[in-house]
């Protein structure tokens, strides 16, 4: 049950990008194109599972041992970010348009803090292996939702019109700005 | 003590595994690269510019290799030598480059100009010209922070004593980052060869023009009438003119003469020289005129 608890936690409550304001360079910049932000959206949500996987082995068979806890945003960055150049690799060679439409926001994965906060939220809550599975693939679902929701708005917007001061960026942030106090209804479900 | 220690074999021995990792990944993830296209980008000027319309030496690179349609003289700065070459190489028809040059058309820099306001702020003419168009009196004048001058990839531009960019008219490519960057767009990019440049900006009418510069274009026409091969046309208040024809027919420029307001200035010898001797003519008949004018009112006081 506590599994199902973290799980909708991840995805709504505690929302990643729209409660914890992570992430937000992938958000705004991936989020013009809907098919482009759904295809980031499975991205994000598997690189945060398998290098968090990663790290949780890291932090708990090397790092805990030695009492070396303090290191663990270094030991995490260098892991994620080895783990999301290999996938760019990957990815490069054996699905060359998905690489194409994402073009450097791959990469940007890489540093991003939205995949470093799911390490270290296991290593402070000190989960069990398949707690921080549950976790990862939540708050990756719920960046997927919120970057789909965005998605799907930021098109619309294209045809609206949108004064001048506004346009592009200015007019995404006052929406996001709604989307989080939309997301703020679910606060106090668990 | 220890724990240093700790922590140094941790990080290294973390980073060697994933560094082998990822080399090994690099090995067999690679992917097989055309050898010509980096042939290509070796011989381009790597200025990085965009002139081509791609984004650097290797993007434009890559498309004139792999697709068909690309045509081979879209690096400006490589003019004719690197056109061919790369013609040459990837086995398409070789296509002529238009040679061209920047040409600033501002003539009153921003230390001697009438100014609606003291800025202080970040130098950039960007960021000058976001408050009410910049400070210099003329919206439509050189700002004079010297954004392109910045932002020239072949270091072909530097500025001057009174606030106006120099083009250095060696180095310049004509790639025209300078005239993208500028803010009031008041660059131009010309062809080389022309005996005069119009260097103004100015939309204002008249009057207008002239409260703030003296050696604005008022829009009068003159040049544009007295202009025997049509090169001339008034636009917006603004002569704007087609160099190609002046290079192609005119052999001696009678706008430089007839413009009132100094907004066309002489730039090769021959014209300088042309201009000299008109402007000692004009000086002359004004004092001739003057004399006679005195003598009439002496005789009519008699």
């Amino acid at each position: 049950m506590e599994y199902l608890t973290l799980f909708i936690g991840a995805v709504v409550v505690n929302n990643f990008v729209l409660t914890k304001f992570l992430g937000l360079c992938i958000f705004f910049g991936v989020s013009k194109n809907l098919s482009a932000s759904a295809g980031m959206g499975m991205a994000v949500t598997a690189v945060m599972t398998l290098s968090s996987m990663l790290a949780w082995l890291v932090y708990n068979f090397v790092l805990l041992p030695l009492g070396l806890t303090f290191m663990s945003t270094a030991v995490f960055v260098l892991l994620i970010a080895s783990f999301v150049q290999l996938l760019e690799m990957i990815i490069k060679k054996q699905a060359p348009a998905l690489y194409n439409m994402w073009g450097i926001y791959l990469l940007l994965i890489a540093t991003n803090c939205i995949v470093l906060a799911v390490p270290l939220g296991m290593a402070e809550g000190g989960l069990s292996f398949l707690m921080t599975i549950v976790y990862a693939v939540g708050s990756g679902l719920g960046f997927a939702l919120a970057i789909i929701l965005m998605a799907s708005c930021r098109e619309k917007l294209r045809l609206a019109d949108v004064p001048k001061a506004l346009d592009g960026l200015g007019i995404a942030f006052i929406l996001a700005g709604m989307l989080a106090l939309a997301f703020l209804g679910f606060s106090g479900m668990i | 003590m220890n724990t240093a220690i700790m922590v140094v074999i941790v990080m290294t021995v973390i980073g060697l595994i994933f560094g082998l990792i990822l080399a090994f990944a690099n090995r067999v993830f690679a992917i097989d690269v055309n050898p010509l296209i980096h042939i290509v980008e070796d011989i381009l000027p790597k200025g990085q510019c965009g002139a081509c319309g791609y984004a650097g030496c290797m993007a434009y690179a890559e498309a004139v290799v792999t697709d068909p349609n690309v045509p081979p003289n879209l690096c400006i700065p490589g003019k004719k030598p690197i056109a061919d070459l790369v013609a040459q190489l990837t086995g398409k028809a070789p296509l002529e480059v238009e040679p061209q040059i920047a040409q600033l058309k501002c003539n009153n820099g921003i230390s001697e100009a009438i100014k609606k306001y003291n800025y202080v702020g970040i130098e950039d003419c960007f960021a000058a010209s976001l408050l009410q168009g910049g400070q210099k009196g003329c919206q439509y004048g050189c700002i004079g922070f010297g954004t392109c001058v910045k932002n020239c990839p072949f270091d072909a531009l530097s500025m001057g004593e009174d606030g106006l960019p120099i083009v250095d008219q060696a180095k310049c490519t004509g790639c025209a980052k300078c005239s993208t960057v500028c803010p009031k767009h008041v660059i131009d990019m010309v062809p080389i060869g022309g005996a005069v440049a119009f260097v103004c900006n100015s939309k204002d009418k008249g009057a207008a023009a002239k409260k703030f510069c003296s050696v604005a274009c008022i829009g009068c026409g003159l040049c544009a009438k007295s202009c025997g091969y049509d090169a001339i046309k008034i636009e917006n208040n603004l002569a704007i003119v087609d160099a190609s024809i002046c290079i192609e027919k005119c052999s001696n420029p009678t706008c430089l003469e007839k413009c009132p307001t100094g907004a066309i200035i002489p730039l090769t010898a021959a014209a300088k020289e042309s201009a000299k001797i008109q402007k000692e003519a004009a000086a002359k008949a004004k004092k001739e005129k003057q004399e006679q004018k005195e003598l009439k009112e002496k005789q009519e006081q008699n």
